[in-house]
């Protein structure tokens, strides 16, 4: 990816030095070699110290919503599976496409640092990776580990590797991980429970939520302008919650607000501090969307309405969706 | 000195139950280390390195109920909630968290004093445990702290197979006390405070190796506070900035609060207490709006707060220890450390 890397501080340094841009969105560097972070550069001299490796797993679309509206053109390097939320903000009309230029970045999978060291890697100085393994360099010698076992969660359910919507593609595609197992396996599992079994898990789960937010200011399909829990006068005020009830209310009530909007980007999981299963709230929407209504993949393009705003007549009813959801399964 | 053999640490956590609640690292359901009251079940992490938040809800929880109104018909009746009375033991503090405590009784032990805040404090024990892995993220000896002795009532170290004790503070000598003559504890022989004293050692040379050794917070950022607060640089920072509310949350300093009323039912109100974010849009809301409309004024305050306001009001102190949560948590990758480097760099050597 080093090659690409040179090849997004080159262009990131063209489009702003001939005007077509006034802002690029990229990565740069953090404290360390795996941290790296979110950057909005506005002049071709900055452009130097763009970095782009497997350490940048940040899906850059959110800003693109500041940018729209301070009406600065924007360049902003996306990898495939980001290219999704940028087209569900035209669809939601959130961004102006005129502000956008979209560029696609090769991608072949982002590292889980956290992963890396809990497989046991100790004073890890820089990682590298060759071909299906990873190759990390620590102060005790070199370890190799298999590439598979150390990808951040959400690029194990890559979509692949082609951009939704693209002004210019950077370089030729970079092989993306491949996955065989079914995505909606551990969604089944949960399905499978009984009821108690199923709050417990879930109660289990979201306790451990502290309302920090993280999973909705990153979320791309979480785009109002004031979010209903950030209204101090409201009861369901975030920083409120008077019980656990209310922690829980919180995700429910975001999945169902981004159902048929969540592109699957798992930025929310990726996020969260307490490391809460929140894409399997997402998933299950995803799952019941395309057994009652047929296959949908949100942010795909930019056009197509998503089933729950849209009607047809083999739609199923309200009712009929919820009883005969065992023949939909 | 005293010890116990780790195999027989179960038989401590039972003691230490028994005088009080005793709060430890233990692995919850993501397989993260938190405080979390004892239970035989639990599965204990206390070599966890450091856990995903620190302990300062045992003292300053993040939702607290302050008053009850109740109402009926035109009677108004008030009940005061206040922290249960019985001693809470913390087993495990670190020493970066350990320093945190102090901080925070400096913001809520001063007139006037915060009797929540207080009654819980003075109820617990602390029991400290050396670090002997920190992290790349670790830096608290850019602050002072010694890794390797946490300012505890008591100081533990898990060194080869035993788990070596030594009080500190009276409260500490008490707790000792009644564990020795429970015949939990026993006496040490002179090869244990040895091991600690390797343990320390090793600690710093590792400390002295790791990415962030020669980090330390410029003292000029204090000597010109609007000459900071005015620098160009804070724009640059803020733009990855998500405003959500991580880095203040799982902060062991920040300690900003809201009071509130929430209507339960017409007759029962109760007034409540929440942790706040500085990154938060409410925050600190006034009738004439928010002081802080932008992101990037909303940003600078905590850095402000942490790095120049808090320090001129207490003696040079930071409110920051280096736990590093900030470097581990943020979902953007932003944190004190990079905010105090490019402070530093554009305001004290001008080399923008």
């Amino acid at each position: 990816m080093q090659k690409i890397e040179k090849l997004l501080q080159k262009r990131a340094a063209e489009l702003l030095a001939e005007g077509t841009v006034e802002r690029v969105l990229a990565w740069h560097a953090g404290e360390f070699f795996y941290d790296n972070a979110p950057a909005a550069v506005s002049s071709a001299d900055e452009c130097d110290k763009l970095v782009y490796n497997e350490f940048c797993p940040a899906n850059l679309c959110k800003y693109l919503i500041e940018t729209s509206h301070a009406g600065k053109k924007t360049a902003v390097f996306l990898k495939p599976c980001d290219t999704y939320g940028v087209n569900q903000l035209l669809k939601d009309n959130r961004i102006k496409r005129e502000l956008v230029y979209a560029i696609g970045t090769p991608c072949s999978g982002m590292l889980d640092i956290k992963k890396i060291k809990a497989a046991g890697a100790k004073g890890i100085i820089s990682v590298s990776v060759d071909g299906d393994e990873v190759v990390v360099n620590t102060a005790y010698g070199e370890k190799r580990l298999a590439k598979a076992d150390v990808l951040l969660n959400k690029c194990l359910m890559c979509k692949g590797a082609a951009y939704k919507i693209a002004d210019e593609e950077l370089a030729e595609p970079l092989p993306v991980p491949q996955f065989t197992g079914d995505k909606f396996a551990k969604v089944k599992e949960i399905e499978a429970m009984s009821a108690e079994e199923r709050f417990a898990f879930w109660q289990s789960e979201l306790s451990k939520c502290i309302r920090c937010n993280a999973c909705r200011d990153i979320c791309p399909a979480c785009s109002c302008e004031q979010c209903i829990f950030d209204k101090p006068d409201t009861p369901v005020a975030g920083k409120a919650y008077a019980d656990e009830v209310e922690e829980q209310m919180y995700h429910i009530i975001r999945a169902f607000h981004v159902a048929g909007r969540c592109t699957g980007c798992g930025e929310c999981a990726r996020v969260c501090p307490q490391g809460i299963h929140l894409e399997l709230l997402n998933m299950k929407f995803m799952k019941d969307i395309n057994s009652f209504f047929g296959q949908y993949q949100a942010g795909a393009d930019s056009e197509t309405p998503a089933p729950q705003v849209s009607f047809k007549q083999n739609d199923p009813e309200a009712n009929s969706a919820v009883e005969g959801r065992e023949q939909h399964v | 000195m005293y010890k116990i053999a780790k195999d027989n640490l179960p038989k401590l956590y039972v003691a230490l139950q028994n005088i009080g609640t005793l709060l430890l690292p233990c692995k919850n359901k993501s397989g993260h280390a938190d405080f979390a009251p004892y239970r035989e079940d639990a599965e204990i992490a206390l070599d966890a390195p450091l856990t995903n938040r620190s302990a300062k809800d045992v003292f300053f929880p993040q939702v607290e109920n302050l008053l009850t109104f109740k109402t009926s018909g035109k009677e108004l009746a008030l009940e005061q909630n206040v922290p249960p009375v019985g001693v809470t033991i913390v087993m495990g503090v670190r020493a970066c968290d350990a320093r945190s405590f102090k901080i925070l009784d400096k913001v809520f032990l001063k007139a006037p004093v915060d009797t929540y805040y207080k009654t819980r404090r003075e109820q617990c024990v602390l029991i400290g445990l050396g670090c002997s892995a920190p992290e790349e993220t670790c830096f608290c000896h850019a602050f002072g702290i010694d890794a390797g002795a946490p300012e505890t009532d008591v100081q533990t170290w898990l060194a080869g197979e035993e788990l070596c004790w030594q009080a500190v503070t009276a409260n500490g000598e008490e707790l000792t006390a009644k564990l020795v003559d429970g015949g939990v504890l026993v006496e040490a022989a002179a090869d244990a405070a040895a091991a600690v004293s390797e343990q320390q050692e090793h600690t710093q040379k590792i400390l002295s190796v790791l990415p962030l050794h020669d980090f330390k917070v410029n003292d000029e950022l204090t000597k010109d506070e609007l000459k900071v607060f005015h620098s160009k640089i804070w724009e640059q920072l803020a733009a990855g900035c998500l405003s959500c509310c991580t880095c203040t949350y799982v902060c062991p300093t920040c300690h900003c609060y809201d009071i509130r009323d929430y209507q339960e039912t017409e007759e029962r109100t109760q007034r409540y207490r929440c942790w706040d974010s500085c990154m938060a849009k409410d925050f600190t809301l006034m009738a004439h709006g928010s002081p802080r409309k932008t992101k990037v004024e909303r940003f600078r305050q905590r850095y402000m707060h942490k790095l120049v306001y808090f320090p001129e009001n207490n003696e040079g102190e930071y409110a920051c220890v280096g736990c590093g949560r900030c470097l581990q948590k943020c979902p953007v990758q932003l944190n004190i450390v990079k905010v105090a480097k490019a402070l530093e760099k554009a305001e004290v050597k001008q080399d923008v």
